[in-house]
């Protein structure tokens, strides 16, 4: 030991990064995590341990450490909140200064949040359920390109929500076949229709040759109808130059709106597409493929609703959602929670919605949700009254299934959507008296007949796998994250 | 192929009833109405004729319907379609047509 240069070796990581009398400040990043730790850790020392490899720690003393302020740089776990009915797991609040960050990026973010530390040995699993981004640090991010208010004005729709759909089998149309799905369900009264996530240039269907057939599509739907239709060509490539090329033919056509799958293809690209779609006025839709991959598993992983606030920062003008009531996972408070942080400039702390932190949102652009996944006609009251008019609702099967077509199947859904929004704005219960707005409209409209026809029995009821437990959240955890988010 | 004018094109034209329950809809929820007009107008032109200017300070149900006939009156062969502003929002909450041109249905 007489030998020793400096004090090394192995320290309890709540020396350092545990302090339950640190009051955090307004421009603190703030994390809530949910912690399952080894069971011989003590829970100081996990949520410490998190702290630590989160931000300045490693697991041995080094000698640098002391040229170093680790005062000002280290994260601090300062307070931990039980897990009703849960013996093992806990809540660990984390406070990170705002210089451990990089300005305007969310990849530095996450290498820092949810680097490491989720294979850290201490904890067995690790899930990241909520992020406090503060003020000072969103006022370096642009968000979304363009944002809701944006968008309805560029397209003139107001006064109720856009209906779209996606055109199937995702997979083998020749490009002349599907500009001509395209075609028969924006003239039957769509706004808009998507590439799927996995269309990107395929042997059936090299991308250029689906852009020109698509965009010819798109000019005669406006052309016959007057009103303004967008499809989303899907720019997500092998390369960021190759997305870039994509993105460049589409504005080069007069293509109102594109898409990228941003988590598959990453927070840097999906940025730099973002930042130059703000540039070029093209709108941006964004599909979330991969996300249940982490954000599923309630022990570990990232919950959506921090993925949908890195898509806010680093920006999309519309992103898939839950929908409540179709195929997909989403229960439903957490849904209609993540829907208030993509379109809201504030939301406050709610546990039984899994809102952590009250979060502002420094008039970042709002984004709009995207319902999509199984859903049909019948759903339309419940979808109207779910998520309003700020939504993007979408029909796949729903439109493409009618048993005349996709012209058909459109008008069908743009029927059950008009009829919906004027019952309810005479003050109609559109959810208790549903069905019989909808019988209704069928009387001036055979194709909503024959698509309530076609659906009436289809119901998606399975339990979901990560429920939220409305206790989860002890009241007033995190209000000490308040005072920087009014 | 049928030219269609945004929201509640895709519905029979509305009777007078429910004009007035759409109108009250915008009143009740404190929008700024005002009243546009064109004739053959596509949907998506941003810029139909304004007919006077926004009805900014609260109006009243009738006076709003009153607006609307005044402007059919001195444009018969006009669309005419409401705007509900949300100034808070800087955003047409709602935008539809009130009175549609015989041709255009």
């Amino acid at each position: 030991m007489s030998d020793a240069m400096f004090d090394a070796g192995v320290k309890e990581y709540r020396e350092h990064y545990w302090d339950d009398s640190y009051v955090p400040s307004d421009t603190d990043i703030l994390a809530a995590f949910r912690v399952t730790p080894q069971p011989e850790v003590a829970r100081e020392e996990a949520a410490a341990a998190v702290a630590a490899e989160s931000s300045t720690g490693t697991w041995t003393t080094v000698w640098t450490d002391a040229l170093t302020d680790l005062g000002r740089y280290r994260a601090r776990a300062y307070r931990i909140a039980s897990v009703p009915g849960s013996t093992e797991q806990f809540i660990a609040y984390i406070a990170y200064p705002l210089d451990l960050f990089e300005e305007g990026s969310v990849v530095n973010l996450m290498s820092s949040i949810v680097g490491n530390v989720f294979g850290f040995k201490a904890v067995r699993a690790l899930r990241l359920e909520d992020l406090r981004l503060p003020v000072a640090y969103l006022k370096t991010f642009q968000g979304p390109p363009h944002g809701i208010r944006v968008e309805r004005d560029k397209l003139n729709k107001h006064g109720r929500p856009l209906l779209g759909c996606t055109i199937k089998p995702k997979l083998g149309l020749s490009p002349r076949n599907y500009g001509r799905a395209v075609y028969e369900c924006l003239r039957g009264g769509l706004d808009f229709t998507k590439d799927d996530e996995n269309i990107n240039s395929q042997p059936f269907m090299r991308w250029r040759d689906r852009y020109e057939f698509v965009m010819e599509a798109v000019r005669k739907a406006e052309a016959d109808t007057g009103e303004r239709k967008g499809h989303y060509l899907n720019v997500t490539a092998g390369s960021f130059e190759d997305q870039m090329e994509r993105a460049e033919f589409a504005k080069e056509l007069g293509a109102p709106i594109i898409m990228v799958d941003y988590l598959t293809a990453g927070f840097t690209a999906h940025t730099s597409l973002s930042k130059w779609c703000r540039r070029n006025g093209m709108l941006l839709h964004c599909h979330r493929a991969m996300h249940a991959v982490i954000d599923r598993q309630k022990e570990h992983g990232i919950h959506w609703r921090v993925l949908a606030k890195w898509l806010r920062m680093a920006g999309g003008d519309h992103v898939h959602n839950g929908t409540v009531v179709g195929k997909l996972e989403g229960d439903r408070a957490a849904t209609m929670a993540v829907n208030d942080l993509l379109r809201e400039d504030f939301v406050p702390e709610d546990p039984s919605r899994g809102v952590y932190f009250d979060q502002s949102w420094a008039s970042l652009p709002p984004v709009f949700p995207v319902a999509s996944g199984g859903i049909h006609v019948w759903h339309m009251p419940d979808l109207v009254a779910i998520f309003g008019d700020d939504a993007v609702l979408q029909f796949g099967g729903g439109t493409l299934g009618h048993p005349w077509g996709n012209a058909a199947g459109a008008t069908a859904n743009r029927v059950a959507l008009e009829a919906c929004v004027q019952a309810r704005n005479e003050g109609r219960d559109i959810v208790a008296e549903g069905p019989e707005i909808l019988k209704s409209a069928a009387k001036s409209s055979p194709e909503l007949r024959a698509a309530m026809e076609t659906w009436k029995d289809i119901r998606f009821e399975f339990d979901e796998v990560d429920r939220l437990d409305v206790s989860d959240v002890p009241v007033g955890a995190g209000a000490a994250g308040k005072g920087g988010s009014a | 192929m049928t030219r269609r004018l945004e929201t509640f094109s895709y519905l029979p034209p509305m009777t007078a009833e429910q004009v007035r329950a759409q109108v009250a809809n915008v009143v009740d929820r404190g929008l700024v109405p005002w009243v546009e007009y064109a004739t053959d107008p596509a949907a998506g032109d941003h810029l139909w004729n304004l007919w006077r200017l926004p009805m900014t300070d609260l109006p009243s149900l009738e006076h709003v319907l009153a607006e609307v006939d005044a402007c059919a009156e001195a444009n018969p062969r006009a669309n005419i379609r409401l705007v509900g502003y949300d100034p808070t929002r800087q955003n047409q909450a709602v935008a539809f047509v009130v009175r549609a041109a015989a041709a255009s249905r």
